[in-house]
């Protein structure tokens, strides 16, 4: 996983309220096998025409858009399935962070995994940074994951809640799984105590 | 008994599952709580195998391990070829990927593929009381059975490959407590898209749900299972139900289930999952069966729905800036008016499958409507079983009869046009009646519309060719 560093970036708005991974990534570019381009197609119904002609007036695609680390998104972002080609096509694009006033379970979870930050601030602040990016498209947050702080726009700024443990492992730039291995002798003592009611590899 | 110790603290069996399956709480970090089934698919699974390789470890509990292919799987004739290739490959690749870890699976070609969560209920892997997770969001379907089950995204199924764990945090526990009886022509999927019309589809997050009352007790394990499945679509983690004798009367001799001393071992175990009296929930609701309609979707998320007979709503008659231009948006990309019910609707394709509902039941309600009656020319209707063993047995009961004499199309299991993978899809601008979970813009295929709602309902739709309650249908043919 990348190191997370602090950053300042314009954002990208995007005022709908639960935007789904649907929206996010289209069910047809998960026949993949790899991680590899979801980027390309990132939010691709709402970016391209039918015959994958970019549409001018979507944000990604103009200018003010394709500039930002930063999307800020209506309530609820990211509801719908469990798939982590969402995140994985956020990052790939460029996107570091996501701000909203919600997040769904799954998705939180899946963005901490990859170095994007899901960040939750109240509903006044949200209102103020969609005010903020439409009287100035150029105007930038900081992101700053050691204090959970974002600075707005008009120098303010809000902590936000973030998971003490994928914070850690943000900064750190290592993932789970290397933490869960160093627990085997717990898991092995919590075998040696089940009694299992099931083996897939019975003959049945 | 000694009466100087406290009494031990009510617990919901929420709470229950949870502490039978915790390894080690740390400081700093998510409890880490212990996976008892882990069901694998071809779509969310491969980035996960190939971090196994890259980082050289093995399956740590291949025998707490399934397989299925369901998702990108094509539904027609199994003995032609896959015509997308790139679908073809992922499926290729998981037919290596399970054999190279040991894990055992249903392929294309097995006699028992199907839906992951509809086959893991129908061999008896899942059980109350598990810990059951998968890299699909619906799996909470398995909560019909009492156990906490919930989606996970590809890393956490790398985790559970790899050491049968998962670090989680607790979850709020939310009591749906559904009391009454269903009137006819109303089931389990009306209760959940009801439920999920009042608290919007955010209005779970953070939850694991557990559905009680007299209406739930009532129903089937099938019926449990369609409402547990769309828990999701109302934001919720998980959602279950407490086992009873329903529960183990569908699960005593399926395939994988304890057999003799060790089945009277689990039920034991098993009885004491239930919610104890006195536990409190964090939040609760009330629905009362006796007042429920067919309900209906509308719009482009699962929280959108009304009853069938209601009329569209308003955006205008909306104060909040956000949630009128959410509903505005929705009803511009489904292109209908408001102020006026569904009924009448015209629709283009009628979809009977899903995770949701697609097991023999439903197809049973389904075949009752249109035995007898014939398919709206304008129409076509897809009935995709959840698995090749419902296939084998609704034919043996005669239905693909009933629903190809009807002009439907009779098709080979699998997850089909609830997620558009496999070729099975709406064209844009096309209107579907659909028994599957979600409505989101372009889901069933890019510019599609989506109406959710019952397997009897999507029936009624196919014969008449507009959306049409099946209340005017029943005890008719």
């Amino acid at each position: 996983m990348e190191k997370f560093t602090k950053f300042s970036s314009r954002l990208a708005p995007l005022p709908i309220d639960n935007i789904d991974t649907d929206q996010i990534i289209p069910a047809r570019f998960l026949k993949t096998i790899s991680k590899a381009g979801l980027g390309d197609n990132l939010f691709s119904d709402w970016r391209y025409t039918g015959d994958g002609t970019p549409k001018p007036e979507f944000i990604l695609n103009r200018p003010e858009g394709r500039a930002a680390r930063v999307l800020l998104a209506g309530d609820n972002f990211g509801c719908g399935s469990s798939r982590e080609h969402a995140p994985w096509a956020l990052f790939q694009y460029g996107f570091r962070a996501v701000i909203s006033t919600s997040f769904a379970d799954i998705f939180r979870g899946n963005a901490l995994k990859n170095s994007l930050v899901p960040i939750v601030v109240p509903e006044d602040k949200h209102k103020a940074l969609f005010a903020a990016v439409e009287a100035d498209p150029a105007a930038e947050v900081t992101v700053d994951l050691e204090t959970q702080t974002l600075t707005l726009p008009d120098g303010s700024s809000v902590t936000f809640p973030i998971d003490e443990f994928a914070r850690y492992c943000m900064i750190q730039g290592v993932d789970e799984l290397g933490y869960i291995l160093q627990l085997e002798p717990e898991i092995a003592a919590f075998e040696s105590k089940r009694t299992l009611t099931i083996n897939t590899l019975a003959e049945v | 008994m000694s009466t100087d110790q406290p009494a031990p603290k009510p617990r919901t069996i929420i709470e229950k599952v949870w502490d039978r399956h915790i390894v080690a709480e740390r400081k700093g970090a998510p409890t880490l709580i212990y996976i008892d089934l882990h069901l694998v698919h071809e779509v969310t699974s491969p980035q996960a195998f190939s971090g196994l390789r890259e980082r050289g470890l093995k399956v740590r509990r291949p025998d707490l391990t399934f397989g299925t292919t369901d998702h990108s799987i094509p539904t027609h004739d199994r003995n032609l070829p896959i015509i997308d290739k790139v679908a073809e490959a992922q499926i290729t690749q998981f037919e290596k990927n399970c054999p190279d870890f040991g894990i055992p699976f249903y392929g294309p070609q097995s006699k028992k593929q199907g839906i992951v969560h509809v086959i893991g209920p129908e061999q008896g892997l899942t059980q109350p009381g598990m810990t059951v997770v998968c890299g699909d969001s619906h799996t909470a379907t398995h909560g019909a059975f009492g156990a906490l089950a919930f989606g996970i995204g590809t890393s956490q199924v790398e985790h559970v490959l790899a050491t049968q764990c998962l670090l989680q945090s607790r979850s709020k526990t939310y009591q749906v407590r559904v009391d009454g009886t269903l009137k006819p022509g109303v089931g389990a999927k009306d209760i959940v898209l009801n439920l999920i019309s009042r608290i919007g589809i955010g209005g779970g997050t953070g939850c694991v749900f557990e559905y009680s009352g007299s209406a739930i007790r009532s129903l089937s394990m099938e019926e449990r299972m369609t409402i547990c499945n769309m828990s999701i679509e109302a934001g919720a983690r998980a959602g279950l139900i407490a086992p009873d004798d329903t529960t183990y009367e569908y699960l005593a001799n399926r395939p994988f289930a304890p057999k003799g001393e060790a089945w009277d071992r689990a039920l034991a175990s098993w009885r004491q999952l239930p919610t104890d009296d006195g536990a409190v929930f964090d939040k609760e609701i009330f629905i009362d069966a006796n007042t429920l309609e067919p309900m209906i979707t509308f719009g482009t998320n699962p929280g959108m729905g009304i009853p069938i007979t209601a009329a569209v709503p308003d955006p205008n008659a909306i104060k909040d800036p956000v949630e009128r231009e959410t509903l505005g948006k929705a009803l511009r990309y489904m292109d209908l008016p408001s102020g006026i019910p569904l009924l009448g609707h015209p629709v283009n394709v009628v979809f009977i499958g899903s995770c949701t509902n697609s097991r023999i039941s439903d197809l049973r309600a389904a075949a009752g409507i249109l035995k007898g009656r014939k398919v709206n020319p304008n129409v076509r209707v897809m009935v995709v079983p959840g698995s090749q063993l419902i296939k084998e047995q609704a034919q043996a009961e005669g239905l693909d009869r009933v629903f190809r004499d009807a002009g439907a199309d009779w098709r080979e299991a699998g997850c089909s046009m609830c997620i558009a993978m496999n070729g099975d899809q709406l064209q844009p601008g096309e209107y579907s009646v659909s028994t599957s979970n979600r409505n989101f813009e372009g889901r069933q295929g890019k510019g599609g519309r989506t109406f959710l709602a019952s397997p009897l309902t999507a029936a009624a739709t196919a014969i008449t060719g507009v959306v049409t309650d099946v209340r005017t249908m029943l005890g008719k043919n």
